[in-house]
């Protein structure tokens, strides 16, 4: 009686292979070629208008505003793939960099080395607090991480006070750090796009990398996989902190004044980056260097409205309007890589 | 060489298992020796899947043992079980749709060369040989996202294949599979059973029991009832064993129809709604060539006011997926459904509750019910635009509705303000019902309605949607139950693998012609 259809369904068989291979490293490039994509689309655009845009003055001063965004959406990526979020990140910057360039008025001729350590040591325990509290107190990362924003925040303000850090009580050698560069390129940039690189090859091709992906992907199914899911779960999050912690020593090398508003908001923005960069928000996909692109991305619109003189107050307008677009395409991809899936291994029957 | 002789590589010893006032096992006992294939059988409900999840680490058991070599161990985590050497492939894939098969099947467990970095081609290797020994052609490379059930527990058995397990239970392996691929499956386990592991098989299709496994053990109601060498035994002593009771389901359907429906049920001998009386000739619910992608193809059929429809098929054969797309949860590609002649709105709930559809959905914990309501909120949330007053619910008119449907489904609670999360499995399924019976229905789709349900309230549960349809409510049941299928359904329809492959009125079906029908592994008998 229903064997009207059954032909249809029962076409050659050996597509089951190679074919859905193609579809899927298809639908994996465009993933990350579409962002950038749009990045060269709008640096093109842009320049034409006005060829000041790639100056070397120009691309050195993008670059600088990449770097620490571009790190802290590594840190924030690995938390996101694991179907989680750090919205504390913000927070832990503002607070490491007031009180590890405080060190330098306070104990004279204190290594920079020893200012990182505490950058990153605060960074830590913030992160580490964050990922008990998600991974053994069950409690959602969103709420948990809008508490510690709040606390971190809180406690940063306790600290500064009306005070401020300013540029005389930094030593020179700490603000060359993000000014060395060579040919207009920064060092700082070249040493995090490396470590981005690295984040990426972890994120590939290590067993703990792979798990955070699995996580994210089903939770479920990591429990019964045997994976210790709390445990990777709070290393995420150690690591965002960690990142945080060291992005906020950066910071103030960067802008050398520092008050209690340090990195506030910053959070949403790196979010963004993430999004935008092809990370699925509810984990399981998506990559670093798609991340880092993002962050490049974002920086790049505030930059070229700057130089084609429109008003700043656009820039968050189109990254808010570039975030929509990220998340539909990546819906619009999912919906129809899915039909595209299903139907594949229906013709296979 | 007798294996039996030995000490079993692994055995559960009365253990015991209750989830809140359900309880799942109450006695289950199996003992498993090296190099044989074992089967686990027993209806739905009789506690086979708990017993899995015990044995793979999942739930600990709230009383016996599970002892390995003879020596009692504990398994507190699936990675505890899995470092035990035991292998479980769940009835229900457990994947992560995000990444590739190849890493389905080996994360956490992935090959390593220098500095343990992953090693990407021997892990591709490594899946094409495992795909090779269960000779399908599935690309290591894809996604998990978007394969049919029946590829995803491939996926199941190649990463059970992989741990080189002492202990393999397959949870149902073969219910989703096409004879060729269970053929395959059969020569991996019997190298596996060659290779001194021992597999633990539950199953529904009996005549894999006799082809494959060396011994049985029939669970009925969470416990223990029998364990024989399967020469020794009939198929009949095992269905036997099963059901427990030697009661013909024709006479229990007589039984339960008589009370509910009175003399027109004597008048139809037994059969509520005869043929061509006026009630039953009117086609309420008419769904025609539905098909989505993939899930389902071309389900065309009718219920019509007064009959309770019940389809019937393995698990994952599109049963659920269909009654979904009919009442707008999820879309489908081609057809259409028909209530009452009008044309509904595809891919619209609003649309189908709005035109008299009602649905229980199968899991009443995650979409029945809101577990944290109490009683009455649940009861009165299809119904809210008739409990309110002047735009405000009225908590006074939800209180009225509730206990009024709370006494017709005699339903057990305590108050009707306590969270619904406190009632029994059956009495929740009540609150669903109750939920949707408030809307009065013209049509009410039930999925699995007494799933996990023990035995007094599914009986109460069975009278109420006999009654239900002597009332004139089409009514489109799921289930696995065969028993179930055949007490109460008017007609039978069954699906296998996404389509419809036969119909029998409740007089011809048996559940021997049903399960053939849904397996496809013999030829239809003739009834």
């Amino acid at each position: 009686m229903n064997a009207a259809l059954t032909d249809a369904g029962q076409s050659a068989r050996p597509t089951r292979g190679a074919d859905s291979r193609r579809l899927t490293e298809r639908i994996f490039r465009i993933r990350e070629s579409g962002i950038v994509a749009v990045l060269i689309v709008f640096v093109a655009v842009t320049f034409i208008v006005q060829h000041r845009f790639l100056s070397s003055t120009n691309i050195t001063f993008v670059l600088t505003n990449t770097t620490i965004f571009a790190l802290l959406a590594l840190g924030e990526t690995m938390v996101v793939i694991t179907r989680n979020v750090d919205l504390s990140i913000g927070s832990v910057l503002g607070l490491s960099a007031y009180v590890s360039s405080n060190l330098f008025g306070q104990h004279h001729g204190i290594s920079i080395l020893a200012v990182f350590a505490v950058g990153l040591a605060i960074g830590v325990a913030c992160g580490f607090a964050n990922g008990l509290m998600v991974s053994l107190g069950r409690v959602p990362s969103l709420v948990v991480t809008l508490a510690t924003l709040y606390i971190v925040r809180g406690i940063d303000i306790l600290i500064v006070g009306g005070n401020e850090v300013i540029a005389s009580t930094l030593p020179s050698s700490f603000i060359q750090i993000a000014r060395a560069n060579v040919l207009g390129v920064p060092y700082l940039a070249i040493g995090i796009a490396v470590l981005v690189g690295l984040g990426a090859y972890y994120l590939r091709s290590f067993r703990s990398g792979r798990e955070l992906y699995a996580i994210g992907s089903s939770p479920d199914a990591a429990r019964l996989a045997g994976i210790g899911v709390a445990k990777r779960i709070c290393t995420a999050f150690v690591i965002s902190g960690a990142i945080a912690g060291v992005a906020g020593v950066l910071w103030a090398t960067e802008y050398q004044t520092i008050d209690s508003t340090a990195g506030t908001g910053y959070e949403l923005a790196v979010i963004a980056a993430v999004v935008v960069g092809g990370v699925a928000i509810f984990g399981g996909s998506g990559s670093v260097i798609g991340a880092a692109v993002g962050a490049l991305l974002l920086s790049t619109i505030t930059s070229a409205l700057y130089v084609l003189g429109i008003s700043p107050f656009w820039d968050q307008a189109i990254a808010g309007f570039l975030l929509l677009v990220a998340i539909s395409l990546d819906r619009a991809i999912g919906v129809r890589l899915l039909a595209a899936l299903r139907l594949r291994s229906s013709r296979a029957r | 060489m007798d294996p039996f002789a030995d000490v079993p590589v692994l055995s559960l010893r009365h253990a015991a298992k209750s989830f809140g006032a359900v309880r799942a096992v109450v006695d289950g006992t199996v003992d498993l020796y090296g190099g044989e294939a074992h089967a686990l059988l027993g209806e739905n409900g009789a506690g086979k899947s708990t017993m899995v999840k015990m044995l793979a680490g999942v739930h600990q058991p709230d009383a016996g043992q599970i002892e390995i070599n003879g020596q009692p161990v504990s398994l507190n985590s699936p990675a505890a079980a899995q470092a035990a050497g035991i292998a479980v492939i769940y009835q229900e894939p457990t994947l992560f749709p995000d990444l590739s098969v190849a890493e389905n099947i080996f994360m956490g467990r992935q090959p390593l060369r220098g500095f343990r970095r992953i090693d990407r081609r021997l892990l591709r290797e490594m899946s094409v040989e495992l795909f090779a020994r269960l000779g399908v052609p599935l690309d290591p490379d894809r996604i998990c996202r978007g394969l049919s059930i029946a590829d995803q527990q491939l996926v199941e058995i190649a990463k059970a294949l992989s741990l080189d397990a002492r202990v393999i239970v397959m949870d149902e392996p073969t219910a989703a599979l096409s004879a060729a691929e269970v053929a395959r499956l059969f020569e991996v386990v019997r190298t596996l059973c060659a290779s001194a592991a021992a597999v633990l098989f539950i199953t529904h299709r009996l005549e894999e029991v006799f082809e494959i496994c060396q011994r049985a053990t029939v669970m009925r109601d969470g416990a223990h009832v029998l364990t024989a060498m399967v020469d020794d035994v009939s198929p009949d002593d095992l269905v036997r064993a099963m059901v427990g009771r030697e009661m013909p389901v024709r006479e229990r359907r007589g039984a339960a129809w008589t009370d509910d429906r009175g003399s027109e049920a004597e008048e139809g001998g037994g059969k509520a709604a005869p043929e061509g009386s006026p009630r039953a000739s009117t086609a309420v619910l008419q769904a025609q060539r539905l098909t989505r992608e993939g899930v389902f193809i071309d389900i065309s059929f009718e219920v019509k006011a007064g009959e309770i429809v019940a389809l019937a098929g393995l698990v994952g054969s599109g049963r659920s997926e269909v009654a979904r797309a009919i009442f707008g949860i999820d879309r489908y590609d081609a057809g259409g459904v028909r209530l009452g002649g009008q044309p509904l709105r595809k891919a619209s709930p609003a649309a189908s509750m709005e035109a008299g559809i009602g649905y229980v959905p199968e899991d009443r914990r995650q979409q029945g019910l809101v577990m944290e309501m109490s009683i009455q909120q649940n009861v009165g949330l299809a119904s809210l635009h008739r409990l309110q007053r002047r735009g405000l619910i009225s908590s006074g008119a939800e209180r009225s509705f509730a206990s009024d449907w709370a006494q017709r489904l005699s339903l057990k609670y305590g108050r009707l303000t306590d969270p619904v999360s406190r009632l029994s499995g059956g009495n929740q399924q009540k609150v669903v019902l109750a939920k949707w019976l408030g809307r009065q229905p013209k049509v009410l789709i039930v999925d699995e309605p007494t799933r996990g349900i023990d035995i007094g309230t599914k009986a109460e549960v069975h009278r109420l949607l006999v009654q239900l349809a002597s009332d004139g409510v089409a009514v489109l049941m799921i289930s696995s139950e065969l028993p179930e299928v055949l007490a109460i359904g008017d007609r039978i329809l069954v699906m296998r693998e996404g389509r419809l492959t036969a119909e029998f009125g409740y007089q011809e079906a048996s559940e021997e012609s049903i399960m053939a029908a849904a397996t496809g592994q013999y030829e239809a008998q003739s009834s």
